[in-house]
């Protein structure tokens, strides 16, 4: 019965689906004539242009998800997997087969403020077109110069394979109707110019949201704003960034703001993963004045309820003794770089008393650390960071699950206890 | 009860100033940032639970470098390895590589052959000349008249337990150890060799002691001659730079 009901739920998605997709009007735009030859002068506006796109492609890190590891910058072919299937990302390198060499300014500027592709046809919003559409037209322009001045790369990428029903097109058109409303991202009047500047940042360019809020199975945001949630297709948890209890900056210096944003590391956290991936691609270049106005917009945004924790266990004997077990795996594997009281080393490992992260009511973050370690993010002004040791290969998922535990239990620290299953789930489901 | 709560907070001031003293920085040194690789290979080769964990001190550096960013790149497949190199930029591999290089290497010491004269004279051959006759090229050749390796790539295969060279041949066997690379001389040679050859091949290794003249040499080992560098592009460019993807 039931499958019935989403049978005929999805048929009638995709009539109305169907009747939007005939609805849009396909875009047409005029083929430019020629440009005069170029004059010293406009060499030199172009050049301009080209390196403001250069600084803005990267705070906007394209290249993050369009360049495959150890692959050629801008030339695609980055898995993404998620929860309709695994995309493939484009070559957006200007090569006239393979990449966008045909692409005019209009071209781009449809894609990141629309979600459509060249021909008009939707984008699925793997590609953050819900956050670009907020991207002025002036900034678009300047990252389309810039990705025209790249060296063309010949590279075909395959096809993203995503699954059924999701592959059909016209289920966009409903994504869209319900979820994507585009429009520049307009100032708060009532704000000063770096809060609106970093919220343009935050909320666009940088799409934090993409990972900082939680989704939907359709893959659209639900719940609050940069609320926190689980990033698809991984087994990180993007944390809450309106919550004191995650990664609110509430109560935080401006300085130590920037400086997290910068070199990924600060007296008060630390960015692992993803985040860290972030950081070295694209916010460690962030010029002083917008990492300023980044800072001062997350610091200023609304406190939401703090999330439960979860449960932490009441101390019986029982739990003592479990607690001990991890005490001893932690003297001898974690505590010669993170302390006996937890304290770490401020330069290299973070601290793990009193540390918002490894308390989390979902434990993920701190089980993937400990499965795979990793290095800190490599900076302009950390270039030889330091790392932690990957242990899946050493510890068992009982003795991961017993030295979180404890972790989250030491020092002032109250979190729930880890079970081996949930080490198990991170270590055997998307990575 | 004001006694107490100055107590209280006597006993907490103290308490923030213990750990501030403790959390001192860690020492600005290669050996504290390659701590993560020493948990698998400290000074001894290790069994794991999932794999065999070879020593890496002393190594040629083009060699580790090399090794370092197949596994980053994905094209050695070892997944521990593959996450904590993540995003590391070839210039920081090039200094862990020239870090290990560099380090003093302590050899195990050599285990008995146990096989007829005739297996021993026949490993011993194929070392030291190869088989013409099918196109088997000898390990001297490459690795160097006195088998410690050869600038700036080519690792050495003495000191080197019989089970660590026996599970190279297997993987070379079977579709190779680095994916994606052709040729892969390695691959191609152990494909040509019967299992038997090849375990003789690691036995005799495994013999032979490290002597010691060679762990006291100064200076780099003998350079790999131009003619093998070129027949074997997956390990130098032409331009005798390390390879690229």
């Amino acid at each position: 019965m039931k499958h019935i009901a989403i049978a005929a739920a999805l048929a009638g998605l995709l009539g109305i689906g169907l009747f939007l997709a005939s609805a849009e009007t396909r875009p047409r735009i005029e083929e430019s004539e020629k440009p005069p030859t170029a004059t010293a002068d406009d060499m030199a506006v172009r050049q301009t242009l080209q390196a403001r796109g250069a600084y803005l492609s990267r705070i906007g890190n394209c290249m993050g998800c369009h360049t495959a590891q150890g692959g050629r910058p801008y030339a695609g072919g980055h898995r993404l997997d998620t929860s309709i299937g695994t995309f493939v990302t484009p070559n957006i390198t200007p090569d006239s087969e393979t990449g966008i060499g045909h692409w005019n300014e209009d071209d781009l500027w449809r894609a990141l403020h629309e979600g459509k592709g060249r021909q008009g046809a939707p984008l699925y919003p793997a590609f953050p077109y819900t956050e670009y559409t907020k991207v002025t037209r002036e900034d678009s322009d300047a990252i389309f110069a810039y990705l025209q001045s790249l060296p063309p790369v010949e590279q075909k990428n395959p096809p993203s394979e995503i699954r059924f029903p999701f592959n059909l097109r016209p289920l966009i058109y409903i994504w869209r109707a319900l979820y994507f409303e585009p429009g520049v991202y307009r100032p708060d009047a009532g704000k000063k110019d770096p809060w609106n500047r970093g919220a343009y940042l935050v909320q666009g360019l940088g799409h934090c949201n993409a990972c900082h809020t939680s989704r939907n199975p359709l893959g659209a945001s639900q719940g609050g704003l940069l609320g926190g949630g689980q990033i698809m297709g991984s087994n990180w948890y993007a944390p809450s960034l309106t919550s004191l209890q995650e990664a609110s900056t509430a109560d935080w210096p401006l300085h130590d703001i920037i400086q997290l944003l910068k070199t990924g590391l600060s007296s008060r956290a630390a960015t692992a993963g993803p985040m860290a991936d972030v950081v070295s691609q694209s916010l460690q270049h962030l010029d002083e004045q917008d990492a300023h106005a980044m800072a001062t917009y997350l610091k200023s945004l609304p406190q939401s309820d703090p999330r439960s924790r979860g449960v932490a266990p009441p101390l019986t004997e029982e739990v003592d003794k479990l607690l001990a077990r991890g005490g001893d795996i932690y003297k001898t594997l974690c505590e010669d770089c993170h302390g006996n009281l937890g304290q770490g080393r401020p330069n290299a490992y973070p601290a793990l008393a009193d540390n918002r992260g490894v308390t989390l009511a979902s434990p993920v973050n701190a089980i993937r650390s400990i499965l795979y370690g990793g290095y800190a993010p490599v900076t302009i002004n950390n270039p030889r960071p330091y790392g932690m040791p990957p242990f899946a290969q050493i510890l068992r998922d009982e003795e991961i699950a017993l030295v979180l535990s404890y972790i989250r239990n030491s020092w002032g620290n109250r979190g729930s206890l880890v079970t081996a299953i949930e080490v198990d789930r991170s270590r055997k489901g998307a990575q | 009860m004001k006694r107490l709560f100055l107590i209280f907070l006597l006993f907490s001031a103290l308490a923030v100033g213990a750990s501030e003293i403790l959390a001192a920085n860690a020492p600005d040194t290669m050996e504290e940032r390659v701590k993560p690789c020493i948990v698998c290979h400290g000074p001894e080769d290790k069994k794991g639970r999932d794999a065999y964990y070879p020593r890496i001190a002393g190594k040629p550096q083009g060699y580790l470098f090399n090794q370092l960013r197949n596994f980053r790149d994905g094209r050695r497949l070892y997944r521990p390895m593959a996450v904590l190199l993540e995003g590391l930029p070839d210039q920081y591999l090039w200094e862990m590589a020239m870090y290990f290089a560099s380090l003093k290497q302590a050899f195990p010491p050599p285990e008995p052959m146990k096989a007829p004269p005739a297996e021993i004279e026949l490993a011993r051959k194929l070392v030291t000349q190869g088989d013409p006759a099918r196109n088997i090229p000898a390990c001297v050749d490459c690795h160097g008249k006195a088998l410690m390796g050869t600038t700036p790539f080519i690792p050495g295969l003495l000191g080197l337990p019989r089970i660590y060279i026996m599970a190279q041949f297997g993987n070379w066997q079977h579709g190779g150890l680095i994916r994606g690379q052709t040729p892969d001389c390695m691959s191609e040679i152990a494909k040509k060799l019967t299992a038997n050859e090849a375990n003789i091949i690691a036995a005799w290794l495994a013999a032979q002691p490290v002597s010691e003249a060679l762990l006291k040499r100064e200076g780099p080992a003998p350079k790999l001659s131009d003619e093998l560098a070129r027949r074997c592009a997956s390990i130098v460019l032409h331009s005798g730079q390390p390879q690229s993807q």
